[in-house]
């Protein structure tokens, strides 16, 4: 697609494209078709009072599940690319971000459990959370601490199912008790929504940093110090 | 021309324009990019079709297609990330040849 003709074909073609697209967006009945009144309707009995939240985990809970399924998923594929090595030891070329990770980690720590609280009532969530808990989760791998003999375990693995092993056991659960996927006992749903955000946004703060990682992170062998892509191939 | 018509013209654009990086570069990275964009096409679509007017509040439900569609679209640039780090570790090259020949 280097040659001027082939990249003046696609530019006009995405050109109709574009007009199609418009066309078909102002031929949309616009206010007709909408499931606002359905959702409002129902918000009392939802469990929260943030419409947004009410949608992802009570009256669309299933795309939620699936959405969790996906990031797992992802963070699978990352995981069967290879193995990372982690560094084992503290490393002194980072003091500044070490420093000011000292007074940002619980800040984060905090603003990602408030998220999660107002995810009821204001815009929030679990997701949002996971990222703010992912970020943190990151820039304390970015400092070299000595993160590698924590997360390498089986802790690892199980902070990684977490989320989706709670929303099924819920959704399968509320089946077991006589109602349907994840059709919430009466009552229940506020507490039921807030188990499973927390354990969801753990459990995605973890799968980002995974996903950043990009393999499966293993303790490095303190005999190799592995620097290169190359070096690493060869450890594989 | 109302306020949301006038968002989701601009997101079909945004759509269009990640189309044809996506076709027109060859580069792993650029591809990455472009398909984020025209993700970020399809949500301002999303996002502007559910804005009704200043007295109403937007319809939830698209806005929750969304937040699940930006999670979707995190993991996939990732692991679609990880996929160029591998190209680039076993070929040494970001960049698919014309003919696919390495």
């Amino acid at each position: 697609m280097r040659t001027f003709s082939g990249k003046l074909i696609i530019i006009v073609l995405l050109v109709a494209l574009v007009g199609l697209l418009s066309w078909a967006i102002l031929s949309l009945p616009f206010h007709g078709a909408s499931l606002r009144a359905q959702v409002f309707g129902n918000l009392g009995n939802s469990g929260v009072s943030n419409p947004v939240t009410a949608v992802l985990l009570n009256f669309r809970g299933y795309d939620t599940l699936l959405e969790i399924v996906v990031l797992f998923l992802a963070a699978l594929g990352a995981w069967s690319l290879g193995i990372v090595r982690l560094p084992d030891t503290m490393h002194p070329a980072r003091p500044f971000l070490l420093a000011l990770l000292r007074i940002l980690l619980p800040a984060m720590v905090l603003a990602a459990g408030y998220l999660l609280w107002a995810g009821a009532h204001a815009p929030g969530g679990a997701f949002q959370a996971g990222a703010v808990l992912g970020s943190a989760g990151i820039l304390l791998l970015l400092t070299e601490v000595q993160l590698a003999s924590i997360i390498t375990n089986w802790p690892l693995r199980i902070a990684l199912t977490a989320g989706v092993v709670v929303f099924t056991g819920v959704a399968l659960g509320t089946m077991i008790l006589g109602g349907h996927l994840l059709e919430y006992p009466r009552g229940w749903a506020g507490t039921l929504i807030l188990l499973i955000e927390s354990v969801a946004a753990f459990s995605t703060g973890i799968t980002l940093v995974v996903l950043f990682i990009g393999g499966r992170p293993s303790k490095s062998d303190p005999s190799v110090a592995l620097k290169t892509p190359e070096e690493r191939k060869e450890q594989l | 021309m109302s306020v949301s018509t006038l968002y989701s013209l601009v997101g079909s654009s945004l759509f269009c324009l990640g189309l044809y990086g996506l076709i027109a570069y060859g580069h792993l990275l650029r591809k990455i990019l472009a398909i984020n964009v025209m993700g970020t096409g399809v949500f301002l679509i999303l996002v502007a079709l559910a804005y009704g007017s200043r007295e109403i509040s937007p319809d939830p439900v698209p806005h929750a297609m969304v937040l699940t569609g930006l999670v979707v679209s995190v993991s996939a640039t990732a692991l679609a990330l990880a996929l160029a780090c591998r190209v680039q570790e076993n070929t040494g090259s970001t960049k698919l040849t014309e003919d696919g020949s390495d």
